[in-house]
């Protein structure tokens, strides 16, 4: 049994879901071209995974384990709707920026995969804080690519100037690339780059790999 | 007629469900190693796209919008917040429905379509398109087009970039790069590609 400590960190770099389990990339990448959207949906993220796992360990020996995706299904999109409702109550600019992204939690894979992996075997204080722990590494990945997106294409953080643009009298000539998709690809890709670099670990092996040079033999 | 040709044009390139919405990622990243794979997936995502959308759409307007319930004698009722939930049980039951009449009369594509067909339950291009139709306020005929046009592009997305990794897995690429890494760049330089289209205004 993995230690509490353990549970919490391990996701956040260790065993990151974005970077390494490959879940949940769909809304990684589209609400990252801004901090506040960023962060707000991180925090979102966190509650929804946290919750359910919380609340799928709770029931996890009453479940018929064929009807199990649909009840665990259920228990997400409650959870959801409660987010979403909250969000378009308290923060209703934000809500329509991230527009169907935060209906998409319920499709994010981090969510369903962290209870069905997790939830579905272990107490539910364990599954709470390996929730929180998931929803941290996921938030890590999307502020970083947020940071980068927001800083050079905008000029701004969480919408304050921070460098000033040429447009307003400003020197910094912001690079709207990193304002479209693509860019977002681009982060996460050299994100993944950096991570596995520092962790040789985590790196794949190759399918197949070239041979090494052969040196022509002299004449003998 | 032109105004579905042009919806149906622009739901396959200028708003790809894959490369300008980044929805279905998960499954577009992991099941793109193989061009067989990617297109019984991509025929699999047109087919429960086409079915889904349109049903969602009826669901909407008859049971859940604003005053929707006129028709049961209810004019004051707002159910839209049970959208989620009605979604994507809705997506769920029809995965489920298709997969047991695809077993049961066409064996041959059910063999096919094999493990992708529950796959596609939790595939957020499914339930992300449902949501959009929402948002946009299609009518239905607008949401068979929209459905099959997204399906079509998302399948083409996924085909292509099968194509580029089953040649760039014989290239020699820096080691951290390797497999995940080099994948997200290749789809990010396939979406810049197809950012082009969106100077086309249909």
């Amino acid at each position: 049994m993995a230690s509490t400590k353990e549970v919490l960190v391990s996701p956040i770099f260790a065993n990151n879901p974005i970077a390494l389990q490959v879940l949940g990339i769909c809304s990684a990448l589209a609400v990252t071209s801004s901090m506040t959207v960023a962060l707000v949906m991180s925090i979102a993220l966190t509650v929804v995974t946290a919750f359910s796992n919380l609340f799928v360990a709770m029931i996890r020996n009453h479940i018929p384990s064929s009807i199990r995706i649909i009840v665990q299904m259920t228990v997400i999109a409650s959870l959801v709707i409660v987010v979403d409702q909250v969000l378009k109550a308290f923060a209703y600019e934000i809500s329509k920026q991230l527009s169907v992204f935060v209906g998409l939690i319920i499709t994010n894979c981090i969510v369903l995969g962290r209870a069905e992996a997790f939830a579905m075997k272990n107490p539910p204080g364990l599954s709470f804080l390996d929730g929180i722990g998931n929803g941290l590494g996921y938030s890590v990945v999307l502020l970083a690519v947020g940071f980068v997106r927001e800083l050079f294409g905008a000029g701004k953080l969480f919408g304050i100037e921070i460098l000033p643009l040429v447009t307003e009298g400003g020197w910094y000539n912001p690079n709207g690339l990193l304002l479209l998709p693509p860019s977002a690809f681009f982060l996460i890709g050299i994100f993944i780059w950096v991570l596995r670099s520092v962790k040789p670990a985590q790196v794949e092996e190759p399918e197949y790999s070239i041979a090494k040079h052969t040196v022509a033999k002299e004449g003998v | 007629m032109e105004y579905y040709l042009s919806l149906f044009i622009r739901s396959i390139f200028i708003d790809n469900m894959a490369l300008a919405f980044f929805l279905g990622m998960c499954t577009f990243l992991a099941i793109s190693k193989k061009i067989q794979a990617a297109l019984g997936l991509g025929i699999a995502v047109i087919v429960v796209l086409t079915i889904t959308v349109p049903v969602n759409n009826l669901i909407y307007n008859y049971l859940l919008a604003d005053g929707a319930l006129a028709w049961a004698g209810y004019p004051d009722i707002d159910l839209s917040f049970l959208g989620l939930l009605s979604y994507i049980g809705v997506i769920a039951a029809i995965v489920q429905i298709m997969e047991m009449f695809l077993d049961k009369f066409v064996p041959a594509l059910y063999n096919a379509l094999g493990v992708f067909l529950p796959l596609i339950t939790v595939n957020c291009a499914i339930l992300g398109a449902s949501l959009f139709m929402v948002e946009r306020d299609y009518g239905f005929a607008e949401s068979v087009v929209f459905g099959a046009g997204s399906g079509v592009g998302w399948a083409l997305a996924i085909v292509a970039l099968a194509g580029i990794r089953e040649k760039l897995k014989y290239s020699d690429v820096p080691e951290g790069l390797r497999g995940l890494g080099i994948t997200f760049i290749t789809v990010g330089l396939m979406s810049l590609g197809f950012m082009s289209f969106g100077g086309i205004d249909l």
